[in-house]
């Protein structure tokens, strides 16, 4: 808003005052701290910074931020997010939203938000489970998930978010998990720098009533093996050694290889960029669920322009043509007859 | 329709009678919508009052030819001030046996009746559900009857513009409004050029229709088949410029104003609904106002993006219609909690679920009034006529923006769709409704820093303070949690709850102290039956309540803009007379509201048929309980007693 300097800021400087209340052991604390870890490198002013959340765990997010925000209703922050980045292009305005609420009663906010390319920065805990209304199956749980709605098992297939956000025509398309900060912090700068709707599935552990759902690809031991790190120009290896790649199985799909097998020039070279989101698509296919050798990173970071800039596009294209409106005139714009 | 010379049996002779009521009647496609408008125009011009009730079914194409097919569009002309588009016509055009069918029962006996004789073949009249020709079996005898091939002229016509007979039969509503133009003497110019306006980019379309419009003037005027035509004075006018508007182009612009008044950026989110998409047509065209429409993905992101716009500092909008306000009303709850200024306009159509989109009702203001969970009261406006949305849209603006707090703006399908001459508002002498931002600390924290309460309320108005993002300092987060008082973070403390409550319910309510008392309108002084109306009824009612005085009765009347609060001496008012009748598109809902506000026996008298109240049918109603109280001596007994006293 001011030409000065943007203030030097700690992460101290944007914690609120309220104590957090997440259950002890929570993944969502090591989000909220790789958030306020980030924000002050980021060069941005606090006063302009929203967050915006809906119903859930992860939507307590923006009372321990001391920034603007809004705790909304259940599935609705992508909408209400929309209409404030809108109208208000100078802020930064961060989603913070859980599977439930993105997935489930806010499905259709948030693939409308990601199609439009509204300039939001979402950040999606997936935990697999319902926490705040302790613990039914959410949309992500895997098929057959005994909850307390489910107790001979859940039937439903779950969504892929990753794979619904790249459908919904998402230009940035990125995963990570509550167990590497660095990684976490890293893939949140590059969705706050994208120009347009950003959508990060970030992997969080509730320990409450879903714990250890990712273990099987974060656990210590087990991430080299099962954690297939995605880095733009680079082939897609994993493994202690880089054994592991990732090539085309000759069907329009991708499948795990032994490098050794198949040769380095086989493996598949990652490209965020392509205007065409089939590789990202593919990648996000590899593994049906966080038990398999999981893709992380950024999938797409495709740009094209964000919505609230063509809304004011054609604001500024109406007044070069028309001229600034005139209430006078406008009234008078049909057919008028005086009388004297 | 009262003619003030001696009829005329003469070709060519002309009577001058003061009002008429036309009905235009066809299949929905064949133009009767444009035909009603561009006649509505003509008369607007020439300086006639003038009323229009657009009637037209909710299918995009029903079946050509059938009854669910039959659009049409009622306008009431007149040399004085009239209020409604009239009970029934005194002409009906009918494009095909099927308007003919669905509309000739209105037309009382002596009736004119033009009809397009070209569409009456053994298809038409089957599709209609006629067993016999209506033009030949006699049953027509009651009306004045003018049988004209409507469609062959309008071929005949078009033919030197080349275009295929089945494009060309499409002009025939203009050779319709053309001859009509001719009988009631409407001056042409203005359709003409509008033709050329409106059809420029296809021009064999706009000579087709030129042409067509054309002959039928000229054979009004050659074809000696009327035995006069007619002529409708100018009414008398305040001095001023007039526009014809609907309902809804009057509650568009009418937010436009509000925005200009507020010096806020105007935003509309909304989703497309009948009878309220024309607010986002209209607004959607004004960018250069710099409004921001979003067509949302659904209802509920219609109203939460405009929240979230009023969250940053725009005035922030949503438009819908009954199903609609169900899925907002989650919505319109957080913004009560979030003490947040927001328009929620709701075009009311009937009722319940789908209902009848194109029809009019009033079945909605005990959904704005208790329409959702936990003790959410939110301030309701209604429009009373088509130009009066323009005013009302302001008003409601003005509390939303001064309360902070969501406000109903109820409009409906008549008003929406309706039309009536208005003399446009001098721009300078409209309202200031502009309010401040907070921008500065407005409490000490507790090291004795300064610091921002967001729902530290202001002890007159008991609003919030509005500190919107990019403001430093008063950064702060509100939600749809309880608040601690004046802090505003979560609270879940029992007292606390019930303060927040209270003070919600206290804010709304201390709005009436901001309303100009209700003065009922009773010339005499003397009346015993009030009536009490709301939004749309306005009309009816007024043309009803004037003509039992012209009968020499006295009734009074009182018309509520504000339904929540109710202006601040209502109680006082309705006490005063004896029985109070309140006509209303519902099942009485304003009665109700009252009875329990006020302890008075208020009766409803209600229409929930999709159309609005018959001036006859409130003149019969008041009429009635008039002749009640006369004839119990026992109430007669009473006002004696009270007069002595």
């Amino acid at each position: 808003m001011t030409d000065v300097a943007v203030p030097v800021t700690t992460r101290k400087d944007w914690a609120s005052d309220q104590e957090v209340r997440w259950c002890p052991g929570c993944g969502d604390y090591s989000i909220l701290s790789a958030v306020q870890l980030l924000l002050p490198e980021l060069g941005v002013r606090r006063e302009n910074t929203v967050f915006i959340s809906g119903i859930g765990c992860a939507a307590r997010f923006p009372y321990y931020m001391n920034t603007y925000g809004i705790h909304s209703i259940h599935g609705r922050a992508p909408a209400i997010a929309t209409g404030l980045a809108v109208t208000r292009p100078d802020l930064d305005v961060w989603v913070v939203t859980g599977d439930g609420d993105a997935l489930s009663i806010g499905g259709n906010h948030l693939v409308h938000a990601l199609r439009r390319n509204v300039k939001l920065t979402i950040l999606m805990f997936n935990n697999q489970i319902y926490g705040l209304t302790k613990g039914q199956y959410s949309p992500t749980s895997e098929i057959g998930k005994i909850t307390k709605s489910t107790p001979f098992g859940s039937l439903d297939t779950p969504f892929n978010p990753v794979s619904l956000a790249l459908g919904a025509e998402a230009t940035f398309v990125a995963r990570t998990h509550d167990l590497d900060r660095k990684h976490m912090i890293e893939t949140f700068r590059r969705a706050h720098d994208h120009p347009g709707a950003s959508f990060v599935e970030v992997y969080q552990n509730c320990n409450v009533f879903n714990d250890g759902a990712f273990e099987a690809i974060n656990g210590k031991d087990n991430r080299a093996d099962m954690i297939i790190p995605l880095e733009h120009g680079k082939p897609i290896r994993f493994g202690a050694d880089g054994e592991h790649g990732v090539a085309s199985d000759g069907q329009g799909g991708l499948r795990l290889v032994e490098v050794k097998d198949v040769g380095e020039q086989a493996l598949v070279v990652h490209d965020e960029t392509h205007a065409n989101p089939s590789l990202a698509f593919a990648l996000s296919r590899l593994a049906t669920g966080p038990h398999q050798p999981t893709p992380i990173g950024v999938f797409r970071a495709f740009e094209r322009p964000d919505y609230g800039s063509l809304v004011d596009r054609q604001l500024l294209e109406a007044r070069s043509r028309e001229g600034v409106g005139e209430l006078a005139s406008l009234l008078r714009s049909g057919a008028t007859w005086n009388y004297d | 329709m009262t003619t003030k010379s001696k009829p005329a049996t003469e070709p060519g002779r002309v009577e001058t009678i003061d009002q008429v009521v036309i009905r235009f009647a066809g299949d929905s496609g064949d133009g009767m919508q444009v035909t009603g408008d561009r006649f509505t125009d003509e008369s607007a011009l020439f300086g006639n009052d003038l009323s229009t009730f657009p009637n037209y079914p909710a299918e995009i194409r029903a079946p050509a030819g059938t009854l669910a097919g039959v659009s049409a569009f009622q306008i009431h002309i007149s040399d004085h001030e009239i209020l409604t588009p009239g009970d029934v016509p005194n002409v009906l055009v009918a494009m095909n046996p099927a308007a003919l069918r669905a509309n000739v029962n209105d037309l009382p006996n002596g009736g004119i009746l033009v009809i397009n004789g070209d569409s009456f073949d053994e298809r038409d009249l089957a599709k209609a559900g006629y067993e016999s020709n209506p033009l030949k079996d006699g049953s027509l005898s009651a009306y004045r009857t003018y049988e004209i091939p409507m469609t062959s002229l309008t071929l005949e016509a078009c033919r030197p513009t080349g275009a295929k007979p089945r494009d060309a039969e499409r002009s025939k509503n203009f050779f319709a409004l053309g001859l009509l133009s001719w009988l009631y003497h409407r001056p042409i110019a203005d359709t003409e050029r509008w033709i050329v306006r409106r059809y420029g980019k296809s021009p064999i379309v706009a000579e087709a229709n030129e042409l067509a419009f054309r002959a039928g003037y000229n054979f009004g005027e050659t074809a000696e088949i009327f035995e006069s035509s007619y002529e409708i004075a100018p009414a008398e006018h305040l001095p001023g410029t007039y526009a014809n508007v609907t309902g809804n182009v009057a509650l568009a612009w009418g937010l436009l104003a509000a925005a200009h008044l507020a010096r806020l950026p105007l935003f509309l989110g909304s989703y497309p609904i009948t009878p309220a998409s024309d607010i986002l047509h209209e607004l959607s065209k004004h960018k250069n106002f710099g409004v921001r429409t979003l067509q949302a993905e659904d209802e509920i992101a219609g109203i939460g993006a405009a929240l979230g716009a009023a969250f940053g500092g725009a005035l922030g909008v949503t438009t819908t219609s009954g199903p609609g306000i169900d899925l907002k009303a989650e919505t319109v709850g957080l913004a009560v909690s979030l003490e947040l200024p927001l328009l929620i306009v709701d075009i009311q159509r009937g009722g319940p679920s789908t209902g009848l989109p194109t029809k009019t009702e009033q079945s909605d203001l005990l959904h704005a009034m208790f329409g959702r969970h936990g003790e959410a009261p939110v301030p309701i406006i209604a429009a009373k006529t088509p130009s009066h949305c323009f005013e009302a849209a302001i008003e409601a603006a003005r509390i939303a923006l001064k309360f902070r707090t969501p406000v109903y703006l109820l409009s409906d399908g008549y008003l929406a769709n309706g039309a009536e001459p208005w003399r446009l508002p001098d721009v300078e002498s409209l309202p200031d409704i502009s309010v401040e931002f907070t921008t500065e600390p407005n409490a000490t924290g507790a090291e004795g820093a300064p610091c921002f309460w967001p729902f530290k309320r202001d002890p007159d108005t008991l609003a919030r303070p509005w500190a919107v993002p990019g403001t430093p300092g008063l950064e702060h987060r509100i939600g749809g949690l309880e608040k601690q008082d004046g802090i505003g973070t979560v609270s879940y403390e029992p007292a606390n709850h019930s303060a927040m409550v209270h003070a919600r319910a206290a804010k709304i309510a201390g709005i009436a102290k901001t309303l100009p008392p209700v003065a009922a309108d009773d010339p005499n002084g003397d009346a015993r039956v009030l009536l009490l109306g709301w939004g749309s009824t306005y009309a009816a009612i007024t043309a009803g309540v004037k003509r039992v005085r012209k009968a020499g009765k006295s009734v009074a009347q009182v018309h509520l803009v504000h339904l929540n609060p109710f202006p601040p001496n209502l109680g006082e008012v309705l006490r005063s007379y004896e029985v109070i009748l309140v006509p209303e598109g519902n099942l009485g809902h304003l009665t109700r509201l009252v009875r329990s506000d006020f302890l008075v026996d208020a009766r409803v008298l209600s229409k929930v048929e999709g159309t609005p109240f018959r001036v006859g049918e409130i003149q019969q109603a008041i009429l009635d309980e008039i002749a009640r109280l006369e004839s119990s001596p026992a109430a007669g007994a009473a006002t004696a007693k009270e007069a002595a006293l």
